[in-house]
């Protein structure tokens, strides 16, 4: 296999941010993943909503798993430093990442093989310790890199391409984060980017575990007509709680939406989430409605998109363990060491 | 029902206590043993305890060495005899001659005691009774008891145990009034009615110096404070998990923010030992100071992170407090046997390098040795402790840091470098000492960043599966390894009095037995030159001393002989040279089991006279 770079041409017209970027320069290198791969949308989604936020890529830290979906940070964020760590594995280096450095912003991949089965542990637990990060999990309902067998989050009853039936109940992550205390809890579709790139804002901007799940059809194993992990199945069956929008604190305030259908939501940053209500009862603040909205709906066969819970006072990691601001990676010999004095007491208590 | 020939000696002698589990009795006994040592009497002592919380049994073992030995001596000259269950065993297991002090609240049948050892009996529990009316204080102050009858039968200062109850309660007088009572009642009990004292006597001596009584996990804990560790990651178990408690009370001491109170550390209690390696691998990444304290079933679990920090070259810390095994073995008895399970940790060719400290101060200074190692190598370090070591005081240099003595990143491309357009290939072997530079996440907008993964990649990172760029990577690594020889602590030699055919080589804990058994040999005129390994790779000195000499005894706390495997791997040397010396039945090694073991197997092959071994 050969991997080229990506060509540096670039239209002089190209559209800039803030900071002088253009989309390019949130681009990584070229993908090597299937022609038409769910995830690769999701990669576009994650390039187009840092560059609307005029993220510094160097200020962001990229970390995954193994699979086809962890192998994606390569495909965006050239920039950024990146870590494609063991299976299932991601939340735990992630979490040490962003003890070492509060200061960056931590982007999680994952995949449900990844995140539902060998790495559920580790998934539960970075949500309920509060680590400020924004978690992705690349859900196609197989294990796309070692060919197409049934993960945890496949439906009971949905077909392999081979023709198996799997009779196992599907784990969803998106209910499981919910009740492990995620506190930024949102499911989309690779497919949808209009509702998925303002939910990675949202997600970016969030301080706190923040959880997309993101129903990404693998082409080559799972996009039959008996999965319900196909582009065709989910289209059909998605059901959105909401639109979101994220406005900055800089930005003018959107207002054009009917009153009573619109809910703004201020996060710990000052940006403030627009979600436009599509079911006119969802109320995103509350955790238990969420859940039970999530059983109810999947007991009709519908697939719940949007942003499902949002706690906007949200607490990450650090404000947990009472760590100082400055990151714990820049503190000085100075600020570390004892010294030889400290010891001579210690020495003295010791006989 | 005293003997005849009781032992009598003056500064030199083991005492045990047998306890129930969770009677409150390690205080009292390491009361014991620090007023020996205020006496100015070397003291090593020893916890033998069951794996269990409460009710099993427990005993504390003292050794008394005015020659200042500190290995375990095996034997055992008096027994404070406290567990009715332990009773036979206790009884049986003292030497003849010895002393067996005991409760004798409730009267004892003849047929349990024997007749070649000085019974002495102290009413304890009716004294107990009689002064107190709280259950729980009945029974601590037994124990506090018992150390005041010890200091009368000892004939040790009362003052010396007085002072150390004022020190230890310092601004709580009511506990000191209550514990000082208690330590009075056993003592003039055993003034009024048991001739005392006994033929074991402490005198007061002048062979402690200026050393320092703590146990190697607190070491471990303060060495990566001073190391500059911020991140540790960890997850309970026995014997480590005090290395986590003293880092973080440490920490607590000195690396609280005086203005804001925040914390300069941060310490996460992970679900299980993959996320807790994950964690360091995760920080150290990102260019904070990491660690983790684990043992044997810990390290079988970080395999695969071990080959990921090895491979993409991560810093990373680990303390492995090792402990009885394969599998749960003996979870509070020593063994040092996850060598080879370190040295070589994960699937294909990983090597690690490995610091064996041999007791507190070397837990200290070699702990806070592996974080500038792991930055300056890019790789895992394993500190190797055991339990032993780890979970009992022992009597050390004191503790000292050179303050002019700053912190070695490793080789880090800052900002202004990468600015001044200098070349970055994260595995790029620019100095031909195979080790790469690196880059922290965040370092530079434009330049400098690179993706970290366990495939293979190529000198800038690029993902590869080029044969050619994995020869090339491996042979770096092996090179990096070769670096790593001379980096770690030189091996420790010490020659025979007269020369000699025979060498020793031993590790860690194993260290003060060795000393003790030297000695023992040489008064049989058996002369063996020892050398302590402090680290992994082995450095040529070590190749050296074993190709110096004719056999070479391997002395370790293995059924495998670990280090000995490593050895004859590493070093290419004929196995027939190097002959194996194994103690793992979960107690420290005693120097009488090392001498005993070299003179026989001097004796074995017949090399005579073993007495005239100078060549
Ligand atoms: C310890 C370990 N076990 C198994 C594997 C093999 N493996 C690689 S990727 C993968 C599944 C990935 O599935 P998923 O996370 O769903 O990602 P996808 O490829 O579908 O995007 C497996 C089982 C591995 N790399 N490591
Ligand atoms: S195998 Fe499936 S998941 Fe993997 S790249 Fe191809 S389409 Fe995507």
């Amino acid at each position: 296999m050969t991997y080229l770079a990506k060509p540096k041409l670039l239209s002089a017209d190209a559209p800039r941010n803030a900071l002088g970027y253009t989309r390019r320069d949130y681009e990584g290198a070229i993908s090597t993943l299937c022609a038409g791969c769910g995830h690769d949308s999701i990669s576009a989604s994650i390039v187009q909503a840092c560059f609307d936020l005029d993220i510094e890529p160097h200020k962001v830290a990229k970390l995954s798993g193994i699979g086809c979906s962890s192998k994606t940070p390569d495909y965006f964020l050239g920039n950024s430093h990146g870590f494609n760590s063991v299976h299932g594995r991601m939340p735990s280096v992630l979490t040490g990442a962003a003890l070492a450095n509060r200061n960056l912003l931590y982007l999680g991949v994952s995949g449900d093989g990844d995140s539902a089965s060998i790495g559920i542990g580790q998934f539960a637990h970075a949500m309920r310790r509060g680590v400020n990060m924004t978690y992705i999990v690349e859900n196609n309902g197989v294990y796309g890199l070692t060919k197409g067998q049934f993960s945890a989050t496949a439906d009971k009853g949905s077909k392999s391409k081979k023709g198996v039936l799997n009779s196992d109940s599907p784990i969803d992550l998106a209910a499981l984060a919910l009740q492990l205390g995620a506190t930024y809890v949102a499911r989309s579709f690779s497919g949808d980017k209009e509702q998925l790139v303002p939910l990675i804002k949202g997600a970016l901007r969030h301080n706190g575990p923040a959880l997309i799940d993101v129903l990404s059809p693998c082409v080559t194993f799972n996009n039959h007509s008996g999965s319900t992990r196909s582009y065709d199945y989910v289209r059909q069956h998605n059901e959105a709680v909401n639109r979101v929008e994220v406005i900055l604190p800089r930005d003018p305030i959107e207002t054009s939406y009917p009153p009573g259908s619109l809910r703004r939501i201020v996060q710990h940053d000052g940006s403030i989430l627009h979600l436009r209500k599509l079911d006119v009862d969802y109320d995103p603040s509350d955790r238990i409605g969420a859940m039970n909205h999530l059983q109810e709906r999947q007991a009709l066969g519908e697939i719940v998109t949007g942003l499902l819970y949002v706690d906007s006072s949200a607490q990450d990691m650090h404000s947990h363990l009472n760590t100082v601001e400055k990151p714990l990676n820049q503190l000085g010999d100075a600020y570390l060491c004892p010294g030889s004095k400290a010891l001579e007491a210690l020495n003295a208590l010791l006989r | 029902m005293k003997s005849a020939q009781s032992i009598a000696s003056i500064n030199d002698f083991v005492i045990k206590f047998a306890n129930v589990n969770g009677s409150g009795s390690a205080s009292a006994n390491e009361l014991f043993a620090r007023a020996v040592m205020r006496m100015g009497v070397p003291v090593a002592p020893r916890n033998i305890f069951p794996s269990n919380i409460q009710g099993l049994p427990t005993w504390y073992e003292v050794r008394v060495s005015e020659a200042g030995w500190l290995g375990a001596r095996g034997g055992c000259d008096m027994m404070i005899a406290m567990n009715p269950q332990t009773w036979d065993r206790d009884v049986a297991s003292l030497d003849a001659g010895g002393y067996l002090f005991y409760d004798s609240t409730k009267p004892m049948p003849a047929s349990k005691f024997r007749d070649d050892i000085t019974v002495l009996g102290v009413p304890l529990t009716a004294m107990c009774n009689r002064e107190y009316t709280d259950p729980r204080q009945r029974q601590l102050f037994k124990n506090v008891m018992y150390v005041g009858a010890l200091i009368a039968l000892l004939d040790m200062e009362f003052g010396v145990a007085e002072a150390l109850i004022v020190d230890r309660y310092r601004g709580k007088d009511p506990l000191i009034q209550a514990n000082v009572h208690a330590l009075r009642l056993g003592y003039d009990y055993v003034r009024a009615y048991l001739p005392c004292p006994i033929g074991l006597t402490i005198r007061r001596a002048d062979a402690v110096g200026d050393r320092i009584f703590i146990d190697g996990n607190s070491a471990c804990g303060l060495g990566a404070v001073y190391g500059g560790a911020t991140v540790t990651g960890w997850y309970p178990i026995t014997p480590s998990t005090s290395v986590i408690e003293s880092f973080t009370s440490y920490c607590r001491k000195y690396r609280t923010d005086p203005d804001s109170g925040h914390a300069r550390y941060a310490a996460v209690q992970a679900e299980d030992e993959l996320a807790s390696i994950g964690m360091v691998i995760g920080a150290a990444w990102n260019g904070a100071r990491a660690f983790t304290a684990t043992s044997g079933p810990g390290i079988s679990l970080m395999q695969e992170f071990f080959g990921l920090a090895y491979f993409a070259e991560i810093p990373a810390v680990i303390f492995d407090v090792q402990r009885g095994s394969p599998s749960t073995g003996m979870p509070t008895k020593t063994q040092q046997s996850d060598l080879v399970a370190c040295a070589y940790a994960s699937h294909g060719d990983t090597r690690h390098v490995l610091l064996f400290p041999e007791n507190p101060y070397e837990c200290f200074t070699f702990g806070a040795l592996a974080f500038d190692l792991a930055d300056r190598l890019q790789t895992p370090v394993f500190v190797l402790s055991d339990l032993d070591m780890g979970m009992n005081e022992s009597l050390c240099k004191p503790f000292d840091w050179d303050d002019s003595r700053r912190y070695d990143r490793g080789k880090l491309m800052t900002y202004e470098e990468l600015e001044a357009g200098k070349d970055f290939g994260r595995y790029l072997d620019v100095d031909g000492d195979g080790i790469p530079y690196r880059t922290i996440p965040g370092t530079h907008p434009t330049k400098g960043a690179y993706f970290t993964r366990g495939t293979t990649r190529n000198a800038y990172a690029k993902y590869s599966e080029s044969g050619a760029d994995y020869v090339y990577n491996m042979e770096r690594l092996r090179r990096k390894f070769d670096t790593a020889k001379n980096l770690v602590p030189a091996p420790v030699l010490h020659a025979a009095s007269q020369p000699t055919r025979f060498g020793a080589i031993h590790y860690g804990s194993t260290s003060p037995a060795m000393a003790e058994a030297s000695a023992l040999l040489e008064a049989d005129g058996i002369h063996v030159d020892t050398l302590r390994v402090c680290g992994f790779p082995f450095c040529d000195e070590i190749l050296q001393f074993i190709a110096d000499h004719e056999q070479v005894f391997v002395v370790e706390q293995n059924e495998s002989g670990q280090l000995r495997s490593l050895l004859i791997n590493e070093g290419e040397i004929d196995p027939k040279k190097l002959v194996r010396v194994l103690h793992y039945d979960g107690s420290p090694i005693t120097a009488r089991f090392i001498s005993g073991r070299i003179a026989d197997a001097l004796s074995d092959r017949k090399i005579s006279p073993i007495r005239k071994v100078a060549s």
